[in-house]
């Protein structure tokens, strides 16, 4: 469960072993939280409640009052840019369905498996109604008689409670036939994945919610011409539209008012690491790391420096921590500058005793289990890079293997058929180029690096039977 | 041309269609892409990423939309930054496509290595070996040394039965999905998927029986790797040991062209024999399918109960003997019974057979017929599918009609082809008295009662009477293939002269894609009837015979005379493959030549005569040479050589004027490629360096004056009770098929199917053994119930041992 965090940003509790932040620290900013406003409104996933805080009033005042343009318009005046990881503005998606083509699907991307990542799920679970109302402005500014929520599968539970807020939303009249006495209907189905990362790729998220193997498909066709059942249909993250019952009531204009000129809007970061508070954290757009994770998430438990931030999970290129980093705006343009990318938002906190050969050893084995199998260089290679990683992390590799990691990681890179398997080869790539003396210490040949034991190491794993010695490769294969 | 896009690929310019793929547009160049998913006959997947190509654009304005021209005046191209895949990237204008830069081959060596990680590099004693892509482009991009340890591969146990015929080496599978895709895309059968995912991602059958397709061979062809391998060839011979022998298909009336692979093996008793068949590519008679019948169905040929001396009776004993012995008894009784020979032939025999045949027959005065229950080729040489008919042109437009026919078991190339111009677009009707997979396809489906199919088409000639006759009058090309489900053959004649009635009132024939085509039982149905024989009466002999020369046929094992009765009939020689029932009861067996053995041409249910080749030691005599033997014993002067017959046979057989052997071998290049160097490209089916055949045009092509044939529709069938109707199956027991082993688990046994309702009036249960009893049979075999059989209906296959009615009529079933 995500922890609460004090509107005041300060640290409670045990004393912070570190020094304090070298900048000065910016003056508290008192923030409206718009996403998560469940932990201000007790009660707020029950629908009267949510009514008598105004909700639906923007989805019917939109279905009576406003073309599906209008509500484009003023969601990409809004600036609102998609939260599921990619940024792309959300309004210039919807202005792509291919014209005079129906019917047309809303699909909300509910699947929420990058690592790290637990936003959505909090939505989900506490402020249901204000996504739901997000999903059925989307579709009417679609042109969608039917949208599906697309969640991970490990959400069962929550379909079953989703299940029955859609009832209730039929009875209440807010789905069904001729809402409010228009031309307009709208019905929502939840749909489950099985268990698959790739799912949470749009294309592959199609593939299944058509009942098929979760693949992604090949691009273009984007889904915004051929989707669902090779239909136009938008795609959108959780967040995203959950932020849209709040542009349609209040206005773009005031929306633009939080966040940044480019990354307009509030974001949910998903902190969790080295820190003494994880959880899910709403700010505006552009607030720094230091102040996500001194200010609001305590700091380092064992007051030890941050090593390096991940900052969209798995995916993640691997930043290397510095007075500049902790400084930066986490905004989309500001952390591409640092060359890495906003993603998701789940803000991992390494502190110096991570050892990145072990860091992307996990990242590795995650990316090898969740790979589809359907390119070569994803299917094969992140296979191999497990294996080099396990060897290297067994002390049972040389600093050559290392160097055959780099290669095979650059072999990945740019030869994929979805981003899966250029994701995984980032962790791997920025944890050579910053920290290479981590992944030589565990090789045989490796000198002075400091290969120490990570604390963060599950009990058992340094503890694997003695590894197979690493043979010159056989001349015969 | 606005239709058309120029393009440069490593240099070279080319201009194709627009919407063309990068790879076949190299193609086109000669400029061979590596690939291992991409197939041409497939839709593109973009998988295995083999084929990365530095990919160049011209530059547009972004507002304007106009091309940005550099200093020099020229479009300015910026490359992408990323390589693309030739396979799933269109052309366009402009475009420059580099294949042969560094940076492309790295990539390519880099996505061969990855393939190679896990590769179980078992060349050696791999079927593909040889002839494997994979391989081939190792060879080309292949590291020398692994930089993988050996140990770290992925194992997987070996040899995966995916069904009796295919089997998995799910170590070599490459995850191309270019067999899932196949059985998806163009057979229908969705009997593959992938299983797992990652480097677990495997291949599975999803139907039971496993692999439940019937053109499941082809996919060993279009495999990249070894991965996949036939029941029938895993282990027998390395491609490079043997030689290829063009050849027709000689198992129905589709004439898929073959090649058949042969080897000499001590084994085999220093004999040249057959290891395996192989499509041979023919766009416009099979492209680069055939279906496991004819994959699978070559066995007969080299059976150990092939006839190879003549046999003659003696004290009531069939006792071998010399061929000039055998010849000149056969001779002189033939002669002697003058008027009184009946001859009789089967469709399974060439054209050269047939004609000199009734060459012969006729020269001694005595009549030849051809043994068939299936009547209607006067009409198809009036008005067949006129020259140049494709069906893999037809799409929107064109309307087809499928009568009386279940084409996937009749003539299953057929089926997938016309199951493609369904879904291009062209109007497909499906009219039959049940259900079958040809209703998949259709737009319209006209369900009649058994009885009812020349009332069905005629009924379709009254102007507005369906949608469907309305689609068919009006399209611009149509075509109607008929069968004979249910109908003997005055029956499927009346079928055809009301089909070719509905052609000639809507002005469909005498052009290319419009016209009449018959669902012959046999491969060379439509080339007997054009070498004058006649079809045999109700009864297997005339009237008056005095002696009989029965040739590939065997009316004694089909049950429709006795031995008794064909011997009381005077003087029997059979020319047979092997000891049939009906050669059991001759005076003179002379055993003859199987289609592997000698030259010959089929003519195809498209009327395209095509020619097949000599390939195996040869048993036996040719029949056209044995016909040859016994006329010149006779006094009569015909040629023994196959190429002179073709020469008569052009003299004499007016839509056959002109033909000759050179013609039957012409040959164009085909697109797309397949079977060249590449193999990657289009798979192991052979290149047509042999002869695509030669179309022989319709009496309406030739000038003669077509008229509509004057029919009644019959009266309907009284309906008590049951109808019995015998259906075809492809897979049976017919004499040159069963010999087939390898096909044995996908041979029923008899059986007769039921609908739920009649089996439970009449308290049957699916399984029980029933006897039934229809026009004069009296069988007992296993009833089936599954829904199928329509209600009042009881289907029963043909050829799978006990004797059918010759046509749908009243039956009783009981229990026991």
């Amino acid at each position: 469960m995500p922890a609460d965090e004090t509107a005041a940003g300060l640290p409670m509790g045990s004393q912070p072993a570190t020094p304090p932040p070298a900048a000065p620290e910016p003056a508290p900013v008192k923030y409206e939280r718009l996403l998560l406003r469940h932990r201000d409104i007790p009660d707020l996933h029950r629908l009267e409640v949510y009514r008598q805080h105004g909700g639906y009033q923007a989805f019917k005042q939109v279905v009576t009052t406003l073309t599906p343009k209008q509500v484009i318009d003023e969601v990409r005046a809004s600036g609102l840019r998609g939260r599921g990881g990619a940024g792309f503005p959300t309004g210039v998606k919807w202005s792509f369905l291919t014209k005079d083509s129906y019917p047309r699907y809303l699909v909300a991307n509910s699947d929420e498996s990058e690592p790290g990542t637990f936003k959505d799920r909090e939505i989900l679970e506490r402020n249901p109604h204000q996504f739901l109302e997000g999903v059925m402005i989307a579709a009417y500014a679609a042109e969608a008689h039917l949208a599906y929520n697309y969640m991970r599968g490990e959400f069962w539970d929550i379909a079953l409670r989703l299940d029955a807020v859609l009832d209730e939303l039929r009875q209440a009249g807010l789905l069904g036939q001729n809402l409010f006495g228009t031309s307009y209907s709208l019905d929502i189905h939840n749909h489950l994945g099985a268990g698959a990362y790739i799912c949470g790729e749009e294309s592959a998220l199609l593939e299944s919610l058509e009942g098929k193997l979760g693949q992604p498909r090949l691009k273009p066709p984007f889904p915004a011409d051929k989707g669902l059942y090779q239909k136009p249909t938008v795609v959108n993250n959780t967040e995203t539209l959950t932020n849209v019952p709040m542009i349609m009531a209040r206005g773009a204009a005031w929306y633009k008012t939080i966040g940044t000129e480019k990354s307009p809007g509030p974001k949910i970061f998903c902190l969790s690491g080295h820190v003494k508070r994880p959880g899910n954290y709403e700010l505006p757009l552009g607030t720094t790391f230091r102040h996500l994770i001194y200010d609001l998430g305590g700091g380092v438990p064992s007051g030890k420096p941050v090593k390096a931030i991940l900052t969209a999970g798995a995916s993640s290129t691997v930043l290397a921590s510095s007075d500049e980093l902790l400084d930066t705006p986490m905004d989309y343009e500001s952390v591409a500058a640092r060359g890495g990318a906003l993603g998701s938002a789940s803000i991992i906190v390494l502190d110096e005793s991570v050892d990145l050969a072990w860091l992307t050893l996990k990242t590795s084995r995650f990316f090898k289990h969740e790979s589809c199998g359907k390119c070569t260089p994803c299917r094969e290679g992140t296979y191999w890079m497990l294996n080099i990683l396990e060897r290297v992390n067994k002390g049972n590799a040389d600093k050559a293997d290392v160097d055959l990691l780099q290669t095979v990681a650059l072999q990945i890179q740019g030869k994929c058929l979805c981003p899966l398997g250029e994701f995984s080869v980032t962790p791997v790539l920025s944890g050579l180029q910053k920290f290479r003396a981590d992944f030589d210490g565990h090789t045989r040949d490796g000198k002075g690096a400091p290969a120490k034991p990570s604390a963060a190491r599950p009990a058992g794993t340094a503890a694997r039977p003695a590894a197979r010695k690493a043979e010159p490769t056989p001349a015969g294969d | 041309m606005a239709d058309n896009v120029t393009l440069t690929i490593d240099g070279a310019r080319v201009t194709v269609p627009k919407g063309t793929l990068i790879v076949d547009a190299a193609k086109r160049l000669g400029n061979d892409i590596p690939v291992f998913c991409y197939h041409p006959k497939l839709q593109p997947v973009g998988m295995c990423r083999m084929c990365l190509v530095e990919v160049g654009r011209v530059q547009r304005d972004r507002a304007s939309g106009q091309v940005i021209v550099d200093e020099n005046g020229q479009p300015r191209v910026v490359m992408a930054p990323k390589l693309e895949t030739a396979c799933t990237t269109p052309v366009e204008e402009g475009m420059v496509v580099i294949g042969a830069s560094g940076r492309v081959k790295e990539a390519r060596d880099d996505i061969l290595e990855f393939l190679l990680t896990s590769h179980p590099l078992d060349c050696p004693v791999c079927d593909k070996g040889g002839e494997c892509p994979l391989q081939n482009l190792t060879i080309a991009h292949g590291p020398g040394q692994s930089r993988f340890i050996f140990e770290e591969k992925f194992r997987l146990a070996k040899q995966l039965p995916l069904g009796e015929l295919i089997y998995l080496d799910r170590e070599r599978c490459i995850q191309c999905a270019r067999c899932i895709r196949f059985q998806n895309d163009i057979v229908d059968d969705r009997v593959l998927s992938f299983y797992e995912r990652g480097r677990h991602l495997e291949i599975i059958t999803c139907s039971e029986p496993g692999f439940d397709s019937k053109f499941s061979g082809n996919t060993t062809d279009i495999c990249p790797v070894g991965a996949l391998t036939t029941t029938d060839f895993r282990f027998e011979a390395r491609p490079w040991e043997m030689n290829m022998a063009a050849s027709i298909c000689p198992h129905c009336p589709v004439g898929c062209n073959l090649t058949l692979n042969t080897r000499r093996e001590a084994r085999s008793g220093g004999q040249m024999v057959i290891k395996r068949v192989m499509p041979r590519q023919n766009e416009q008679v099979n492209e680069i399918w055939v279906c496991d019948k004819g994959r699978f169905g070559h066995h007969y040929a080299s059976s150990s109960d092939r006839l190879t001396r003549p046999l003659v009776r003696r004290d009531g004993k069939l006792l071998e003997a010399a061929w000039e012995e055998a010849l000149e008894l056969a001779a002189g009784q033939l002669k002697a019974a003058g008027a009184g020979l009946a001859g009789l032939a089967g469709g399974r025999l060439s054209n050269e057979d047939l004609y000199n045949f009734r060459q012969v027959v006729t020269g001694l005065g005595g009549s030849a017929a051809l043994n068939t229950r299936m009547g209607g080729a006067e009409q198809t040489q009036q008005v067949g599918v006129g020259l140049g008919t494709n069906f893999a042109e037809m799409g929107p437009g064109t309307a087809i009609l499928v009568v009386a026919s279940d084409l996937e078991e009749e003539a299953p190339i057929w089926w997938l082809r016309v199951k493609q111009a369904a879904e291009r677009g062209a109007t497909l009707i499906v009219a039959n008295g049940r259900p079958t997979k040809t209703d998949r396809a259709a737009r319209y489906v006209i369900r009649y009662a058994y009885g009812q199919e020349v009332a069905t088409v005629l009924g379709m000639l009254v102007t507005g009477s369906s949608e469907a006759a309305e689609a068919l009058a009006r399209a611009e090309n149509s075509v109607i293939l008929f069968g004979r489900e249910g109908l003997d053959f005055a029956g499927s004649t009346a079928l055809a002269q009301a089909c070719a009635n509905l052609l000639i009132a809507t002005n469909h024939y005498g052009r290319p894609n419009n016209g009449l085509v018959g669902v012959w039982p046999d491969a060379n149905t439509q080339g007997a009837w054009d070498m004058g024989l006649p079809a045999r009466g109700q009864a297997v002999l005339p009237v008056g015979a005095t002696a009989s020369w029965i040739v590939a046929a065997d009316p004694v094992g089909d049950g429709e005379i006795s031995a008794e009765a064909l011997r009381a009939a005077g003087f029997v020689v059979v020319q047979e493959l092997f000891l049939t029932p009906t050669a059991q009861a001759a005076d003179v067996v002379l055993p003859a030549a199987s289609w592997v053995e000698r030259e010959g041409t089929f003519t195809n249910g498209e009327r395209r005569v095509q020619r097949f080749y000599p390939a195996i030691t040869m048993k036996g005599r040719p029949d056209f040479q044995i016909a040859a033997e016994i006329g010149a014993r006779a006094g009569l002067s015909v040629s023994s050589h196959a190429a002179q017959i073709m020469l008569a046979i052009a003299e004499n057989v007016p839509a056959y004027a002109g033909l000759t052997y050179q013609k039957l071998t012409e040959v164009v290049k085909q697109w797309p490629e397949v079977g060249g160097r590449d193999l990657y490209y289009g798979g192991a089916s052979y290149t047509n360096r042999q002869g695509l055949g030669v179309q022989v045009p319709s009496a309406a092509e030739r000038g003669a004056d077509i008229t509509a044939g004057k029919l009644a529709a019959p009266p309907p069938p009284a309906r008590n009770g049951l109808t019995l109707v015998p259906v075809t199956v492809l897979y049976d027991r017919s004499t040159t098929f069963v010999r087939s082993q390898v096909m044995h688990p996908y041979v029923p046994r008899p059986y007769v199917e039921l609908n739920t309702a009649d089996a439970a009036r009449l308290d049957i249960q699916d399984g029980d053994t029933v006897t039934v009893e229809a026009a004069g049979v009296r069988v007992t075999l296993t009833a089936r119930v599954d829904g199928r059989a329509p209600e009042g209906v009881a289907l029963m296959p043909a050829d799978l041992g006990p004797a059918v009615p010759a046509v749908a009529g009243p039956a009783t079933i009981q229990k026991g």
